[in-house]
């Protein structure tokens, strides 16, 4: 489950300098509607929310959040192409067992997409790694043995995903502790931000 | 049994409709009387009224009891009431008995004004188009505007939806749950099965026995006998009954063996005692006959176009009979037209009863939903 306190999510300013004003958007694993609500709230969009879990789905009902609960490994198809101006995928990527499939449901029903995730490739995790242990850190918080995340990725993976898919990086930010990192970001970027767009 | 939360002694009220209503079907019933019951107190704006919609052999009587020794309260009693998720507190809860019902609203066994005989086979087919048309009725009569929300399982979610169709200006916020927006062949299939059992039923009469000394009490029986299994899921039937026997050892003839067998035969007994044959076949025929889409010809998205309320829609994973997918087409029509609607599957064992039973995380969502529409009222 994810963390939502306000103040530890430094990457919904992110988030919210790459939405349009008045804008709809669906927020994929929208855990307690946090971030739509922070949307709304800044810009004045038109949030959906899409929850699994029946605890985070009452949680984003009582925050004044439409959501509807469903399995994203399902796919998208109660939603029409391009119904969406902004489809959002935040901090679950990694625990999604059909990776390839939901980004290119997400680029179908979205003009433009944003997907964020802990940088594998971080110079702290491979320490973890050299020094022989699965990495845990604030972004991976999870032991070897209860990790929801099964399709982990490191920043050069995911550039080389979005070649091979033809898919447009039309933003990119890599951050380590709220600040941004241009200096070999692979290894010195904690968590990585994309806005995509189909090509 | 404590009674916490409760409406407590409640009265029907009768409203007397001299309005003529052309219906579905083509015949016209030029005046109709509707049972209904009230909860709470329409405040001064008259913005708190929240109409329950019955489903197949619901009733008015929604919330409380008519007198202390009553063995059941109204049939959604768990859910309506002081404090309780559709709060009394707070709203102006009406149940209405449809038009065609058999608890004192106009239908089969009312006496027809103009033969002075009872209805009977005569009574007009009517449909969900129909009730909402008379529901409005009421609602006007009760000096309502707009309702706060419909709220309606199965049946009465078809109708909580056609109310946006008919009157999208006169509803805020619509909760359907355990519902569709039309019936699948093997719903139809089920219910024709049903019809039969009382039609063929030799005391049915053609639907004129309200004056023999024997009513179609065995068609009723069987046909409520088949609601029961399709109401319940295998899996909730297993762990209820299994197969466990009445007897200690099978007693090798037709007597009841099983305890499904004696579920099924004291609910059929029940109801047949209860209710009325024509009202039924009757109401399982508006089930049938419900399909905005019109054949097809339109798609849902496209009828939804008009909508202007909110919307909750939930159903229940193990419930077949209006299974989770069929509420799915219709959150998809309704976020095909940016209408703002939160959809939940709730996961739970008991089938298409589960709307009717008071599961925690259930009542928690309306509950919250209900919350949120008293706000923004």
């Amino acid at each position: 489950m994810k963390n939502f306190n306000q103040k530890t999510r430094y990457d919904f300013s992110i988030i919210e300098n790459w939405t349009h004003s008045n804008s709809k958007v669906l927020d994929l694993g929208c855990g307690d509607g946090g971030l739509l609500n922070y949307l709304k709230y800044r810009k004045n969009i038109k949030g959906f929310g899409i929850e699994k879990n029946p605890e985070n789905w009452l949680l984003s009902l009582k925050n004044n959040i439409d959501v509807i609960q469903m399995d994203l490994e399902a796919g998208l198809a109660g939603f029409e192409t391009k119904s969406f101006d902004l489809v959002i995928l935040s901090r679950t990527i990694q625990s999604m067992r059909n990776v390839e499939d939901i980004i290119h449901e997400m680029l179908r029903v979205g003009k433009e997409v944003v997907i964020t995730f802990p940088n594998f490739g971080y110079w702290k995790n491979r320490l973890q790694i050299l020094q022989g242990y699965m990495p845990v850190s604030k972004e991976l918080p999870f032991k070897w043995y209860d990790t929801p995340n099964v399709h982990l990725c490191t920043i050069h993976d995911f550039d080389s995903f979005c070649r091979k898919n033809k898919i447009k990086v039309k933003e990119r930010l890599i951050l380590t502790d709220k600040k941004s990192v241009n200096f070999y970001p692979n290894f010195f970027g904690a968590f990585a931000l994309y806005k995509l767009v189909s090509k | 049994m404590k009674e916490i939360n409760s409406v407590g002694i409640v009265k029907s009220k009768t409203f007397k409709c001299s309005d003529p209503i052309k219906l579905s079907c083509g015949k016209t019933l030029d005046n109709y009387d509707l049972i209904y019951e009230t909860y709470g107190k329409l405040n001064s704006a008259k913005d708190n009224a929240v109409l329950v919609c019955h489903a197949l052999t619901g009733n008015q009587h929604v919330a409380g009891k008519y007198k202390k020794t009553d063995k059941y309260p109204g049939w959604w009693d768990n859910l309506v009431g002081p404090g309780k998720p559709l709060n009394t507190n707070k709203f102006f809860v009406i149940g209405v008995n449809n038009l065609g019902g058999n608890e004192g609203s106009t239908g089969p066994k009312s006496i027809n004004t103009k033969t002075k005989k009872a209805w009977g086979a005569n009574f007009p087919i009517i449909t969900v188009e129909d009730w909402v048309k008379t529901q409005k009725a009421l609602i006007d009569f009760l000096g309502i505007k707009k309702l706060s929300a419909v709220i309606g399982g199965s049946l009465g979610g078809m109708q909580a939806l056609e109310w946006n169709l008919q009157f999208p200006n006169e509803v805020s916020n619509t909760v359907i749950i355990a519902a569709a927006p039309n019936l699948t062949a093997q719903n139809i299939a089920f219910n024709e099965v049903a019809r039969q059992s009382i039609i063929t039923d030799p005391d049915f009469n053609k639907g004129n026995f309200y004056l023999n000394k024997n009513k179609p009490k065995r068609g009723l029986r069987i046909a409520r006998m088949l609601g029961h299994i399709t109401y319940l899921s295998n899996d909730v039937m297993g762990s209820k009954f299994g197969r466990k026997i009445k007897n200690k050892n099978f007693l090798y003839n037709f007597e009841t063996e099983f305890e499904i067998e004696s579920y099924l035969n004291y609910q059929g007994d029940k109801f047949a005692k209860e209710f009325d044959a024509n009202t039924y076949i009757r109401m399982t025929k508006a089930l049938d006959y419900y399909d905005p889409t019109n054949k097809n010809k339109k798609k849902l998205s496209e009828v939804f176009k008009k909508i202007k309320s909110k919307f909750l829609v939930i159903s229940f994973t193990s419930d077949w009979r209006f299974s989770p997918s069929r509420s799915k087409e219709m959150v998809k029509g309704l976020l095909d037209n940016n209408v703002e609607v939160s959809y939940a599957e709730i996961t739970a064992a008991s089938g298409h009863d589960a709307f009717l039973m008071s599961d925690v995380h259930y009542h928690e969502i309306i509950k919250s939903y209900f919350n949120k529409a008293f706000k923004s009222k």
